[in-house]
């Protein structure tokens, strides 16, 4: 093949209508609270293993709908609680990190 | 007794309809157990979004409502059900027969130092939304610094939030946040003002124009992020911690002042005299109408009507017009006796 100096590029388009949602599903019967995220961040603003490695639980409940391979970052939660004692919404957080990393395997 | 109407709660509710009443040739009882009239708005500064003065809106309801019987500093301490109205004793010892009440008792601020992780009463540089409209009315706040250079408002506090036992939106706070920042830019033109918001809420009329003129005009900045901590620095400043959830980072920064938008919370004070009366509370843990969409002024008792606030968060406007929607249904009822 000749060589045109240029690649194509992945798309980087979320694809939402392939994206699989079996696993979500399943993760929202275990942990209804999977369902009433508002994205405000104070879980993440909260964490402290977020500020070094960028965990976020936020992210990790987002990249999930969309598809994205992001429960990894949860190996660096250390199970401290203080997002579950700062969500809004009354999120059983650490109960969401156990069962995603159960789910996700 | 006959016709009786009596208005538990003089805010502008209650005096918006006591006005109506009057002029639909009743002579209405206003109750207000602060020794003045106004409520909430009255203690205001200006009002959004056209930054109208507070006080003389209620000024001007007070001089408009001189034929009501008012009573000032006064309760109701007990209620009984009679045939065909209430029979009230109020706390200066009158008893009175009504054929129909309007309960007009509004909400309560929420109480920000509840929310223990924003340090209010506990650092020197955190107010609520009400101190800094004290403040802007003139009164004296060692709190605020005399030039402050950097400025924050932490948007829903004791709002949307179910670890404060209140889930709904307050609806009126991103508004008075937004009013707060640019009244705080016209007198600190040098101060950066920041909005810490989860979503922002501006539906009214004109409001978004307003959000626009905050950050086109007056260079407010806007983080969505819930501020998760408030600390204090060693020289006195604060610290505070969000979740920058647009760029995806941990943000923190500090400030020389911090605003809290203490939100709206039922008005606990009012609950023996809603029991008595055997009114029911709604799921949000307001007062329940007896239809949420067509007959929000009415509740599930005879003769009993509500206006304003006492049903759940409201702006000034829908106050208003309430009352006058809560009046005219008191006027419709009467006929009926």
């Amino acid at each position: 093949m000749t060589d045109f100096g240029f690649k194509l590029s992945k798309s980087s388009t979320i694809d939402l209508s392939r994206v699989e949602l079996d696993r979500f599903e399943e993760l929202c019967r275990q942990e209804p609270g999977a369902k009433v995220c508002i994205g405000c961040g104070s879980c993440t603003a909260s964490c402290p293993a977020g500020r070094l490695s960028g965990m976020s639980v936020r992210k990790v409940l987002l990249g999930l709908q969309r598809g994205q391979k992001v429960n990894d970052m949860l190996q660096c939660c250390m199970l401290c609680g203080k997002c579950t004692m700062v969500c809004p919404r009354g999120i059983n957080t650490r109960n969401l990190i156990l069962t995603i990393c159960r789910i996700y395997d | 007794m006959h016709d009786n109407i009596v208005i538990i709660g003089g805010g502008i509710a209650g005096m918006e309809a006591a006005k109506a009443l009057l002029a639909l040739g009743h002579t209405p009882i206003l109750i207000e157990s602060a020794p003045t009239l106004g409520g909430h708005v009255g203690r205001w500064h200006k009002l959004f979004p056209d930054l109208t003065s507070a006080r003389e809106l209620v000024a001007r309801l007070r001089s408009e409502i001189v034929g009501a019987n008012i009573f000032l500093g006064t309760q109701v301490i007990s209620m009984n059900r009679l045939a065909d109205g209430y029979s009230l004793k109020l706390s200066n010892g009158i008893v009175i027969n009504a054929s129909a009440l309007l309960i007009s008792t509004g909400f309560k601020l929420f109480e920000a130092d509840r929310k223990e992780e924003y340090g209010y009463g506990v650092y020197d540089r955190v107010i609520t939304n009400a101190d800094l409209e004290d403040w802007f009315s003139g009164a004296d706040d060692a709190r605020i610094p005399q030039q402050p250079q950097t400025v924050g408002f932490v948007h829903c506090v004791g709002s949307r939030d179910l670890k404060a036992c209140n889930g709904q939106c307050s609806k009126v706070c991103c508004a008075t946040a937004i009013k707060q920042a640019i009244e705080i830019k016209e007198r600190f033109p040098f101060a950066r003002v920041y909005c810490f918001y989860m979503d922002l809420r501006l539906f009214g009329k004109k409001y978004e124009d307003f959000y626009v003129n905050a950050q086109r005009d007056y260079a407010v900045q806007f983080i969505r992020g819930r501020v998760s901590e408030v600390s204090e620095t060693i020289d006195g400043h604060l610290q505070v911690k969000a979740e920058d959830t647009l760029s995806g980072k941990p943000l923190k920064m500090q400030l020389d002042l911090l605003v809290l938008m203490a939100g709206v919370v039922r008005n606990t004070a009012v609950q023996e005299l809603t029991s008595m009366a055997g009114l029911e509370t709604d799921s949000d843990g307001f007062l329940r109408s007896r239809d949420n969409e067509y007959a929000v002024v009415e509740s599930g008792q005879p003769g009993i009507f509500y206006a304003g606030a006492c049903t759940g968060p409201k702006t000034v406007p829908e106050t208003i017009a309430e009352a006058r929607s809560a009046a005219l249904s008191i006027h419709a009822y009467l006929k009926t006796l």
